[in-house]
């Protein structure tokens, strides 16, 4: 086992780097200088002054040397700060992290409570009624645009029936509630986006489920057990799930990405306080600090996610460790 | 499901085609004095805030986003083809640069890669192409290498070294032709996809930009006037999801009816 983990552990090192790379290349290759934004805003600087600003930014010296004073401050969680309003990068992006993860989580665990219930009756009464429609049901879920039925639900739920709020994280006059008003007002303002992000996401995970069940159910273990005279329930519930969550939980490694970046449209048109909002409003003011933060730290939270998926699943699947 | 998706797809490319013939006015003719009228006998799916006939716009957004779809994923498929190919064929430091290359891609969330080089270059059609195609290699290439991985190790690619042919020759005549099959259904759910991020980007004012038309950017007028114009947010939402689903369709069929197992039993 300890030698698993360290092999991942090497694995990830280069693709740490990578991605820093990648970033630092992207911001720094496209047009639209740092300079540029900011000078163009005020016609009486002069080259002098220009020049200045890039000294103080480091931005004459040759770009593997720029890469190295970023990766240096990177180490030290220094992202620098923002163009906009010269707060620590850390601070916005940790002030806004928690509400991206709330709502992905919430989301996740509605996608999951719901796919593996109905994965597991489906693949129970395979090729019935139930199945059928669960299958249509989940298709249709898989191709409808998430923005679109985000703004169909807010035109519904928020204009005409006006039951739901359509942005935002908590109401006017939240610091006066007390803790129980904080969490119902915070619910409240949940549902909308986790629904909409929860009903695109189920039919993946459904079908996945459902197969993964299937197959599980037509091994010979199974068989013996209905043979040995076990109650249903205990086959179903027990040996039969237990071995087909296993792939489950490799795609929840692989949803890990969609944790952090995911939520962005929704966070958009709800207004959602959350990372992705932030990033949207820094790409378009140009704030490349923020950026370059918010992406790095996005992808190495993943890696990170990734990582502990991997080992959560050589610990529940012994034959992992042995390859 | 295959026919279905076949069907479907090729409406698509008729509308398409056939856009001004279909459409009953210039897309970008604006009438202001007929701005956010709702459906009507004269304007069959209602006019935007310019006065413009959605319809028309629908019908050619069509071609966009049709066209989008297919060369972003020609990228996607070409880049990814390519690289999957040398890391299955060539293996060693090869194979593993290229793998520790996919996974820096698949870790940054793609969606913020796409914001952000949209952002920087400039929003545009060929830059939405362009970019959905940089990000979307990665499946393409996975699947490509496992493929030529399988491929490599059969009999007829042993005696076509022995009997002299080049490596190009190779790859390109025996072993790519075997593997693709998966990747064919892959690049219609690409498509999929492909149509899809088009369509967000436009809506979020990053991709096609008006008065040029895209079922994403008539949704971005819908947001705005969701309390008076219902029909800016149905109906172009209806066209994605129909497009969307149509290459589903197609690469779910595709994916049975290229499976030697499935493609025996008698799949609706």
């Amino acid at each position: 086992m300890k030698r698993y983990i360290l092999k991942r552990l090497l694995l990830i090192i280069p693709v740490l780097f990578g991605i820093t790379i990648i970033t630092f290349a992207i911001i720094h290759i496209t047009p639209g200088s740092f300079t540029a934004v900011n000078m163009q805003m005020d016609p009486h600087a002069s080259p002098d002054s220009i020049a200045r600003l890039k000294a103080l930014y480091g931005l004459d010296k040759p770009a593997h040397i720029q890469y190295w004073e970023w990766l240096k401050r990177f180490a030290r969680l220094d992202f620098g700060r923002s163009f906009i309003d010269n707060r620590p990068v850390i601070d916005k992006i940790g002030e806004r992290l928690p509400a991206t993860i709330l709502l992905n989580v919430c989301a996740l665990m509605v996608i999951y409570f719901i796919s593996l219930i109905t994965g597991i009756y489906a693949a129970l009464k395979r090729n019935r009624a139930f199945d059928k429609i669960t299958t249509g049901i989940t298709f249709a879920g898989y191709s409808i645009p998430d923005f679109w039925l985000a703004l169909l639900l807010m035109m519904l739920f928020g204009v005409y029936l006006r039951v739901l709020p359509v942005s935002g994280l908590v109401s006017v006059g939240f610091e006066n509630m007390n803790f129980w008003q904080k969490t119902a007002d915070i619910l409240w303002h949940l549902i909308l986006p986790v629904s909409v992000a929860a009903f695109t996401g189920l039919a993946s995970l459904t079908r996945y489920m459902k197969s993964s069940m299937v197959d599980t159910l037509s091994q010979l273990y199974i068989k013996a057990a209905y043979a040995k005279g076990l109650p249903e329930k205990r086959i179903i519930f027990v040996s039969a799930l237990k071995n087909s969550l296993l792939p489950v939980i490799t795609i929840l490694g692989l949803t890990l990405p969609a944790l952090i970046g995911g939520s962005f449209i929704f966070e958009v048109i709800f207004s959602w306080p959350g990372m992705g909002r932030l990033m949207y409003s820094a790409l378009l003011t140009f704030d490349y600090p923020v950026v370059m933060g918010g992406i790095t730290i996005a992808a190495f939270l993943t890696v990170l996610g990734n990582f502990i998926a991997d080992i959560a699943y050589a610990y529940v699947d012994p034959r992992i460790r042995y390859k | 499901m295959m026919v279905a998706g076949i069907a479907a797809v090729s409406l698509l490319f008729i509308v398409a085609i056939f856009a001004p013939v279909i459409a009953p006015y210039d897309y970008r003719e604006q009438n202001i004095g007929q701005r956010l009228m709702p459906p009507s006998s004269q304007h069959i799916l209602g006019t935007d805030e310019l006065g413009r006939d959605v319809f028309s716009r629908m019908v050619f957004g069509t071609r966009i986003s049709i066209s989008v779809g297919i060369i972003a994923v020609a990228i996607a498929a070409f880049i990814g083809i390519l690289l999957g190919a040398i890391a299955g064929y060539w293996g060693g430091w090869v194979d593993n640069v290229i793998m520790r290359v996919v996974d820096v891609f698949l870790s940054i969330p793609t969606i913020y890669l796409i914001l952000t080089v949209i952002a920087y270059l400039g929003p545009s059609i060929i830059n939405v192409m362009i970019v959905i195609g940089l990000t979307g290699w990665t499946g393409i290439a996975r699947l490509t290498r496992a493929e030529v991985l399988k491929t490599k190790k059969m009999a007829y690619i042993e005696s076509a070294k022995l009997a002299g042919l080049g490596k190009a020759r190779i790859i390109l005549r025996h072993i790519l032709p075997n593997s693709l099959t998966p990747v064919l259904v892959s690049i219609t759910f690409g498509i999929a996809g492909a149509i899809f991020t088009e369509a967000a980007l436009s809506f979020l004012g990053l991709g096609v930009q008006p008065p040029f038309p895209s079922w994403g950017n008539i949704l971005t007028s819908g947001k705005d006037y969701m309390h008076s114009a219902w029909w800016l947010i149905v109906f172009p939402g209806i066209a994605i999801f129909i497009a969307v689903f149509a290459y589903n369709m197609l690469g779910e069929g595709l994916r049975d009816y290229l499976n030697p197992v499935t493609r025996r039993q008698d799949t609706t």
